[in-house]
């Protein structure tokens, strides 16, 4: 299997989905002749032309909305963010309003995915670095992907354009061009809604998604130096949650620590603490504990912005915390 | 008298004056809009100005068209004032928002569509939704939040949606349904299908981002759009001259680089013409049009609203000068295209017929929790009713149909 970079499997899920399904369009700013921001799109209009990979004005209302209308009307649409940050411009709207209740208020299927570049460690400051994926998660009709392998990345793409549903998908930016990994060229998909144990372990486990399953996979390497054998579970799906690989971990290894790059108040991890302890509370032989970003805007400076994003220190720190109990 | 002293007041105090050489300027291509028919035109230094034009068949419609429109206009009309009735006897869930005065405009632009196409309504454009073909039942369901209703009880009043027969229901963000329609033009464009869109704004919506940002977009595209901004005077209780300088929607409409029609929005089938003319451009690759009509809502933003905000003498000075239905009979019996006993006849079977899904609607069901709080996302479950339920097709005597 040839080995590819997390930025190429997204490209190549778009393009075999294009060639398998003519329904399939995408719709964005400067996806075209550009390539995209960050070039995700590069050679696709030469390809596929413009109508089908169609560039937008500034306009994310428009992008989303048009993509959105497109859905319901039979296409497959997949619209793309310069930065995930964007989706605060009046795509928000179109994802949270028009395509996540449609289903439900209507019976009309809006299967769309929007997708685009999300999470610090780029230097972008606080509009091109966040991780919005909480305002998502918490409404009720979009499904949620934030993927940590080029294998994983191509295989929930497909999986994500062939669901009937909206999805937000979202992409590490620090991981397009550092993540390498085997990704088959044969046609495969990554379920939605099913997380992968990364490391096995039986003494703790730690649970994250995103970039984050690399620099916790770091942090498990450093434990076992100890001696210590920590599980890691990659979520790599938020909406729908892969609760019983989360209830599954806590009974077996009685430790769980929720590591994300997301900020702290109301982020995924009080909800995994939540299901931990409706599901597995008698189990558990310590506390559940944190490992976010705190709660602040991203920050520029690399001296802060290295100190707002979690790193492997942080999370060996707060692991033999918890192993003490 | 279309004008009201809101308009004096923001054209400095004068009434605006309507150009005797209009017609002449549009055929030398002195003006900037394409509808001369329509009497509506601005000229170039974008003056705004309106008239009562007098009510006229340029469009060539057949009797039986004719007599359809009226129907429409009647059985718009009367099954608000049957929605009123429920309301107050808290059979209604929530509000009524009326079109009382404006339903030329719904019916007449819905009418200037065809079978196939795709609408999208506001709460005050019932009018088109019955036009492009929603069943009375159907709105009496919405409204009272009945199982039977086609949202199923889990979305209010115009707030349904079929694409299959091109229903695409409003959300209460308003603009944000512009780039969703410009997104199935897209669709159809894909599927090289001959249909155009019709999407209902405010002089208030027309306001928001998402409008402009859906309006640009289809104006790119080249997209058969077309945009309806009622112009009623009030957005809730704000009125046109804080949305938009002087009140001056035309203006800000040619800012798109669209097509604009001005049309006067209490004569139906001058918006019908605007309508299927526009439609007829955009179907040809022209692109989107804009269609401002002008016209007046007589009642509050709904039923709670005893719009104080309102000067003395407006509401009455429209329903007495300007009231679509009068007008629309006055030109139909003066003209002698029917008889008053042929309308009183339509009245009948439209009463007769609105008597009838009125109790049927009230003696239906509120949707049951076990089975209408499911299907968030695909889950095998379907508690929407089918579209058969709650679609009678477009009218019978539509061009197209």
């Amino acid at each position: 299997m040839p080995e590819i970079t997390f930025l190429e499997a997204v490209n190549s899920a778009l393009k075999e989905e294009m060639h398998a399904d003519e329904r399939v369009f995408l719709i964005g700013e400067d996806i075209g002749a550009y390539g995209g921001a960050f070039k995700v799109t590069g050679g696709m209009l030469d390809e596929f032309g413009p109508e089908r990979i169609i560039d937008t004005p500034i306009a994310e209302a428009a992008v989303i909305g048009a993509a959105a209308g497109a859905a319901m009307c039979g296409m497959r649409p997949v619209a793309e963010l310069q930065f995930i940050d964007f989706i605060s411009c009046g795509g928000f709207d179109q994802l949270v309003t028009v395509a996540a209740k449609s289903r439900f208020r209507n019976g009309v299927p809006c299967p769309l995915v929007v997708r685009g570049p999300a999470g610090g460690g780029g230097r972008g400051g606080p509009f091109h670095s966040a991780c919005p994926e909480m305002w998502f998660v918490s409404t009720p009709g979009i499904k949620v992907v934030f993927p940590a392998t080029a294998y994983d990345a191509k295989g929930l793409l497909k999986s994500a354009i062939r669901d009937p549903d909206p999805v937000l998908f979202l992409e590490h930016k620090f991981l397009y061009r550092r993540i390498k990994d085997e990704v088959p060229n044969e046609d495969y998909v990554v379920p939605l809604g099913q997380a992968l144990e990364r490391r096995a372990g039986d003494e703790m486990t730690i649970i994250t998604y995103g970039a984050m399953v690399h620099t916790s996979l770091e942090a498990a390497e450093e434990l076992s130096k100890n001696g210590h054998s920590v599980r890691v579970i990659d979520l790599r799906t938020l909406v729908p949650l892969d609760e019983d690989t989360i209830v599954k971990a806590a009974i077996e290894t009685s430790k769980v620590m929720i590591v994300h790059e997301d900020t702290r108040r109301g982020g995924l991890a009080g909800e995994i603490a939540a299901v931990i302890n409706e599901n597995a509370f008698d189990y558990l032989d310590g506390p559940i504990l944190r490992v976010t970003a705190p709660d602040t805007p991203v920050p520029y400076a690399p001296s802060l912005e290295d100190a707002f994003l979690p790193q492997v220190s942080d999370i060996v720190t707060k692991a033999n915390e918890l192993l003490q109990y | 008298m279309l004008l009201t002293p809101r308009h004096i007041k923001a054209s400095g105090g004068k009434p605006p004056e309507a150009d005797k050489d209009h017609d002449k300027k549009a055929k030398g291509g002195e003006l900037y809009g394409h509808y001369a028919a329509n009497r509506r035109v601005l000229d170039k230094s974008a003056k705004y100005f309106v008239q009562k034009r007098k009510t006229s068949n340029d469009a060539g419609l057949s009797k039986a068209q004719l007599l359809e429109l009226y129907r429409l206009l009647f059985e718009t009309r009367r099954l608000e004032e049957h929605l009123v009735a429920l309301y107050r006897q808290t059979q209604v869930v929530g509000g009524v928002y009326r079109s009382l005065g404006q339903e030329a405009t719904a019916v007449g632009c819905a009418y200037g569509m065809r079978d196939g196409d795709y609408l999208q309504p506001l709460i005050r454009d019932l009018g088109a939704t019955l036009t492009h073909g929603v069943m009375p039942l159907a709105m009496l369901r919405q409204y009272m939040a009945k199982a039977t209703g086609p949202s199923g009880g889990r979305d209010l009043n115009t707030h349904f949606s079929d694409p299959n027969v091109g229903i695409l229901g409003p959300v209460s963000m308003l603009g944000a349904m512009v780039p969703v329609l410009a997104g199935c033009l897209l669709a159809s464009r894909f599927k090289k299908e001959d249909k155009a869109g019709l999407v209902f704004i405010g002089d208030g919506g027309s306001s928001t981002g998402a409008f402009y940002e859906g309006l640009n977009f289809a104006a790119v595209q080249k997209l058969p759009l077309v945009v309806v901004i009622e112009s009623n005077h009030y957005a809730y209780s704000t009125p046109t001259t804080t949305q938009v300088p002087d009140g001056n929607l035309v203006r800000r409409a040619y800012g798109f680089g669209v097509d604009v029609s001005h049309v006067d929005g209490n004569d139906v089938l001058a918006c019908y013409e605007a309508t299927k003319l526009a439609r007829e451009r955009g179907l040809a690759g022209e692109g989107p049009t804009v269609i401002v009509s002008e016209t007046y809502r007589r009642k509050g933003h709904a039923e709670h609203d005893n719009q104080a905000y309102v000067e003395d003498n407006e509401i009455e000075a429209w329903a007495k000068d300007n009231d679509p239905l009068d007008r629309y009979i006055e030109f139909l019996v003066k003209g002698k295209y029917t008889s008053k006993k042929a309308l009183e006849k339509i009245r009948t079977e439209v009463e007769a017929e609105l008597d009838a899904a009125r109790d049927q609607a009230v003696a239906e069901e509120q949707p049951d929790a076990q089975t209408h709080l499911q299907a968030v996302f695909d889950d095998g479950n379907t508690p929407w009713p089918h579209y058969e339920t709650w679609w009678r097709g477009g009218p019978t005597h539509r061009e197209g149909s």
